[in-house]
C-alpha cells in the first residue's frame, strides 16, 4: 500500500476523532461561551478510565460508553458546581477549567502512573480488509464511520428535534432564547454533559490508535483549539470540516516536513484569523 | 449658510434586516436639529453610521462639506464629530476629573508619552476641572463615576464630548431616565451650548424636546418621512400616524 | 512614610545576598525577581490592558532560544543581549497583530495556539532548538566589571534589572499612554469615540509586554545556562498568569507577590510533594472562586474594613 493512502487513511482516523472532540468544545464555546480547557483532560480521564474498565473484564464497547458516562458525569458536576458561578466571567472561567486540567492531569499520573498504556483493538476489527485490492486497517475505518455516524446524528439532534432548535436558539442569541422561554441553565448542562461525554468517549476510542501517556490533554487540546478556530464556533459543520483540514495537516506535515510539524498545523489557523476571523462557517468572530 | 452634516442616501442592513433604507439628512451649521421616531426607526444606527461606528452599505456622509464616509470613526472625532450615548458609557471606577481629562487627551498628540505624569498635565487638568464647573459637576471631580447617581452620570455623558469642543455634536437621548427636574437641568445645560456647535439630538421625551428644537427629522422603518420646522412637523398627519399611533 | 517604606524595601532588597545566608536561598530570591519581572510584563497585558495571554510563555521562550543561539554561534554578551530582545520584540509584534485579530476569548484562544505552537518549534525543530534535550550554554556575562557567575552576583544584576521594570512599569501606569491602555480595558467603544487608536494603544501594549517579558527569558537563561521546551509549555504561560492573578491584577505589587508565592511554593512545595500540578490547579480554581481579585488587592479590602483601623 502507498505510502500516502496510508497517510489519508490516518487523516481521516484522526480527523473523525477530533471531530468527536471539537463538535462538543465548539457547542460549549458557541453556546456557552465558555473556553473549555479541560476538554484535553475529558478526552485522556476518557482513555483511561477505559483501561480501568477493560482491565476489570468491560469489553471494549461497554468500556467506550461507560467511560464517556463517567467523564460525562464529571463534567456536569464541574458545570453545576464551579462553571456555573463564574457565568460571564470568561478570564476566571478560563482559569479555572485550566487549573481544573492540572488538577486532572497529576491525578491521572497519580493513579494510571507515567509509562503510556496501550489499548488493544477489539478482536473483530484487528487486520486490513481488502477493498480493490488495497488492504485497508479495519479498526481505523470503523473509527472513521463512527464518527461520521456521530456526525449525522449530532446535525439530526440539532437541526430536526425540539432539543437542537433551543440549543441553536442558544447559540445565537441566549438572553433571547431565556426571554422565548428556554431553560437555557438546563440546556447548558446538557450541552456540557453531551460534550464531555463525547470527548471522553473520543479518548477511548482513540485509544487503540494513540494510546494513552500523560501529556495527551495537552497535545489534544490545540488541535481542538485549532479545529474551533478554523471552523468557527458553534458550526458543527465547521466542526467537521475543520477537524479533517487538521487531520491532514497533521499526518502529512508530520511526514513531510517533520521538523516543522506544529508550523504546517498551525499556519491555515493563523490565515484563516488574518483573512477570515469569524472561521470559515462561523457567524461571529471568535 | 455651510452644511454642517450631509447625510446622502445613507444605507445599512443587518443580515436581511434594513435598519436605514436611504436616509438623507442636511444640517446647517449652529441649528439644533431634533430626530424622532418609534423604538426601532434606526435612530441609534443614523448616530453610528455618522460617528463611523459601524460602516454603510451605501451613500456617503459629510462634515462642513468635506467627505468623511471613509474617514476612520477616531478620526471623524478629531475632525469635530462628538457625541454621547444613549447607554451610559463612562469608565466606572475612574474619576470624573479623570473621565474627563482621558476626553480631553483623546485629541491630544500627549496621549501617546509613556513617560511624563498625567496628573501633572497642568493645562489638560485645568480644562478638565472647568468643563466640570460648567456642568455643574465640580463638587463631584475627585469621585469615581461608579459612586455618582444616575442623573449626574448622564451629565458626565455630556461632559465628555463637550470637553472636545466638537463642531458637530450628536446627543442621544440625553434625557433618558431622568427625573422632570433634572430633565430641565440638562436641557438647560444643552441650550446653553453656545451657537458655533451644530446639534443634533434624539430624544424621546417631546415635551422637553420640542422646546428645543428648531427643525424635526420623523425617522421611520430607517426612512426619513417628515421634515421641516417644529410647526409643521408637529402639524403634519404622518407625524401624527406614526408617531403618535393616530 | 511611603518613602521609608520604599527605603526599607530597597535596603531589605539590596542586602539580601549578606543576610539570608545560604546560595540556595540567594538562588531563590534571584528567581523571584526574574519571575516578577516576567509577571510584570504580562500584568501590562492581562492586569492594564484587559488582554489575557496565555501564550507569552511562548515569548519568554523566544528570548531565551534566540540569546542561547547567538551566544552558541559564538557572539559576545552585548550581541547576545541586544540580538535576544530585537527577536523577541519582532515575535511580540507579530502575536499581537494576530492575537488582536480577536478580543477576549478570542485573544485567549488565539494566544494559547502561538505558544503552542512556539512549544511545537522548541520540541520538534531539532536541528535548530536541539529537541527535547534543550540547549546549554557556558558562562555568564561581567557587566561594568560585576561577575554574574556568583549567585551573590547574579542576584545584584537581576535586582537591578527588576528595579528597572517596577520603575518603568511606575512611570508607565501613571502616564498618559498608560492612561490610555485602561481606557481600552474598560470602555473600548468610548475610547474609540473619543479619538484614541484602540487597536494601535493595544498593540503596543503588547510589545511593552513583549519586552520585558524578553528581558525576563534572557535572565532565566543566564540563570539555568540551558533551556528546553519545558520553559514554553502552556503550564509555564499559565504558570506567569497564575502570578499576576494570585497578587491582584492591574496593581505593581501584585505581580511581585505572586511571582514570589509561587516560585516560593514551587520550591518548597516540591520539597514536600511532588504533586506540583495539582497544587498549581488547585490554587487557580481557588483564587478564581474565592479571592478573584488577587491577595494584594484582596487584603487592602480586609485590612480597610478591620475595625483596627
Amino acid at each position: 500500500m502507498s505510502v500516502s493512502l496510508l497517510l489519508a487513511i490516518n487523516s481521516i482516523t484522526l480527523g473523525g476523532l477530533l471531530f468527536l472532540l471539537s463538535a462538543g468544545f465548539s457547542l460549549i464555546f458557541g453556546l456557552m461561551k465558555i473556553p473549555n480547557l479541560t476538554h484535553g483532560s475529558f478526552f485522556m480521564l476518557g482513555a483511561y478510565l477505559s483501561t480501568t474498565l477493560i482491565a476489570r473484564g468491560f469489553d471494549f464497547w461497554t468500556a467506550a460508553l461507560v467511560a464517556g458516562v463517567l467523564v460525562a458525569v464529571f463534567g456536569t458536576i464541574v458545570e453545576r458546581l464551579i462553571l456555573r458561578r463564574l457565568a460571564g466571567a470568561e478570564l476566571a472561567q478560563v482559569l479555572v477549567t485550566l487549573g481544573l486540567s492540572f488538577m486532572i492531569a497529576d491525578v491521572c499520573l497519580m493513579v494510571w502512573t507515567g509509562d503510556p498504556i496501550r489499548i488493544d483493538t477489539p478482536a473483530a476489527l484487528r487486520g486490513t480488509t481488502s477493498v480493490m485490492g488495497l488492504g485497508f486497517p479495519i479498526y481505523r475505518l470503523a473509527v472513521s464511520l463512527i464518527a461520521v455516524v456521530f456526525a449525522a446524528g449530532l446535525w439530526g439532534l440539532l437541526d430536526r428535534t425540539r432539543l437542537g432548535a433551543m440549543i441553536r436558539a442558544g447559540v445565537d442569541d441566549a438572553p433571547m432564547a431565556r426571554v422565548v422561554g428556554i431553560r437555557v441553565s438546563r440546556l447548558f448542562t446538557v450541552v456540557f454533559g453531551l460534550g464531555a461525554w463525547l470527548a471522553g468517549f473520543a479518548g477511548v476510542i482513540g485509544g487503540p490508535i494513540l494510546s494513552v501517556y500523560p501529556g495527551l490533554d495537552q497535545e489534544m487540546l490545540p488541535l481542538a483549539l485549532v479545529v474551533v478556530i478554523l471552523g468557527g464556533s458553534g458550526s458543527l459543520l465547521g466542526s467537521f470540516v475543520g477537524s479533517f483540514v487538521v487531520g491532514f495537516l497533521y499526518n502529512f506535515g508530520q511526514a513531510m516536513f517533520p521538523e516543522l510539524a506544529y508550523v504546517v498545523l498551525f499556519l491555515p489557523m493563523l490565515l484563516v484569523l488574518v483573512v477570515r476571523p469569524q472561521g470559515l462557517f462561523g457567524r461571529q468572530a471568535v | 449658510m455651510t452644511t454642517a452634516l450631509a447625510v446622502r442616501n445613507l444605507r445599512k442592513s443587518f443580515g436581511g434586516l434594513q435598519v436605514t433604507s436611504s436616509v438623507n439628512l442636511l444640517v446647517e451649521a449652529g441649528e439644533r436639529r431634533l430626530i424622532i421616531g418609534p423604538n426601532g426607526a434606526g435612530k441609534t444606527t443614523l448616530f453610528n453610521l455618522i460617528t463611523g461606528e459601524i460602516p454603510p452599505d451605501a451613500g456617503s456622509i459629510a462634515l462642513f462639506e468635506r467627505d468623511i464616509t471613509r474617514v476612520p470613526s477616531r478620526r471623524r472625532t478629531h475632525l469635530g464629530i462628538g457625541r454621547t450615548y444613549q447607554i451610559i458609557t463612562l469608565f466606572p471606577r475612574e474619576t470624573l476629573l479623570r473621565n474627563v481629562t482621558l476626553s480631553l487627551l483623546g485629541l491630544s498628540p500627549r496621549r501617546w508619552n509613556p513617560i511624563v505624569r498625567l496628573d501633572r498635565q497642568a493645562s489638560l487638568v485645568r480644562d478638565a476641572h472647568e468643563v466640570l464647573a460648567r456642568l455643574g459637576l465640580e463638587a463631584l471631580a475627585d469621585r469615581p463615576v461608579a459612586e455618582t447617581s444616575y442623573g449626574e452620570r448622564r451629565r458626565v455623558e455630556i461632559a465628555m464630548a463637550l470637553a472636545q469642543k466638537p463642531r458637530v455634536l450628536l446627543l442621544d437621548e440625553p434625557f433618558a431616565g431622568l427625573s422632570l427636574e433634572e430633565r430641565r437641568d440638562v436641557l438647560r445645560l444643552v441650550t446653553g451650548i453656545p451657537r458655533d456647535v451644530t446639534i443634533v439630538m434624539i430624544e424621546h421625551d417631546m415635551d422637553v424636546a420640542l422646546d428645543f428644537a428648531e427643525r424635526i427629522t420623523v425617522l421611520h422603518f430607517g426612512e426619513v418621512v417628515v421634515e421641516g420646522t417644529r410647526a409643521e412637523v408637529v402639524a403634519h398627519p404622518r407625524t401624527r400616524e406614526i408617531y403618535l399611533g393616530e | 512614610m511611603k518613602r521609608f517604606a520604599l527605603a526599607a524595601a530597597l535596603v531589605v532588597l539590596a542586602t539580601v545576598p549578606l543576610w539570608v545566608g545560604s546560595t540556595y536561598y540567594v538562588n531563590i530570591a534571584s528567581q523571584i525577581l526574574f519571575y516578577a519581572v516576567f509577571a510584570l510584563a504580562v500584568n501590562v497585558l492581562a492586569g492594564y490592558a484587559g488582554l489575557v495571554s496565555l501564550g507569552h510563555a511562548g515569548l519568554f521562550g523566544i528570548a531565551a532560544y534566540a540569546a542561547a543561539k547567538i551566544m552558541t554561534s559564538g557572539h559576545g554578551h552585548l550581541a547576545v543581549a541586544a540580538g535576544a530582545l530585537a527577536v523577541t520584540l519582532a515575535a511580540a509584534a507579530v502575536f499581537a497583530v494576530l492575537a488582536l485579530r480577536g478580543t477576549g476569548l478570542g485573544f485567549v484562544m488565539i494566544t494559547v495556539a502561538l505558544g503552542q505552537i512556539v512549544w511545537g518549534v522548541a520540541y520538534r525543530w531539532i536541528s535548530l532548538t536541539n529537541g527535547d534535550n534543550g540547549i546549554t550554554i557556558s558562562g555568564r556575562p561581567s557587566p561594568f566589571g560585576l561577575s554574574l557567575a556568583s549567585p551573590r552576583g547574579f542576584y545584584w544584576a537581576t535586582l537591578a534589572v527588576f528595579l528597572l521594570a517596577v520603575a518603568s512599569m511606575a512611570v508607565f501606569v501613571a502616564s498618559p499612554f498608560g492612561a490610555s491602555v485602561r481606557g481600552t480595558r474598560d470602555q473600548p467603544r468610548r475610547m474609540n469615540a473619543l479619538g484614541y487608536h484602540v487597536w494601535m494603544i493595544r498593540f503596543l501594549a503588547f510589545v511593552l509586554s513583549g519586552f520585558w517579558t524578553g528581558v525576563a527569558g534572557l535572565l532565566y537563561l543566564y540563570y539555568n545556562q540551558f533551556v528546553s521546551p519545558q520553559a514554553v509549555t502552556l503550564t509555564a504561560s499559565a504558570e506567569a498568569l497564575l502570578m499576576v492573578i494570585s497578587g491582584g491584577t492591574a496593581t505593581l505589587l501584585g505581580p511581585i507577590t505572586g511571582a514570589a508565592l509561587v516560585v516560593v511554593m514551587k520550591n518548597v512545595a516540591s520539597a514536600y510533594i511532588e504533586r506540583w500540578n495539582f497544587v498549581l490547579g488547585a490554587i487557580f480554581v481557588a483564587i478564581v472562586v474565592f479571592m478573584p481579585e488577587g491577595l494584594v488587592p484582596g487584603v487592602a479590602r480586609l485590612v480597610r474594613r478591620s475595625p483596627l483601623r
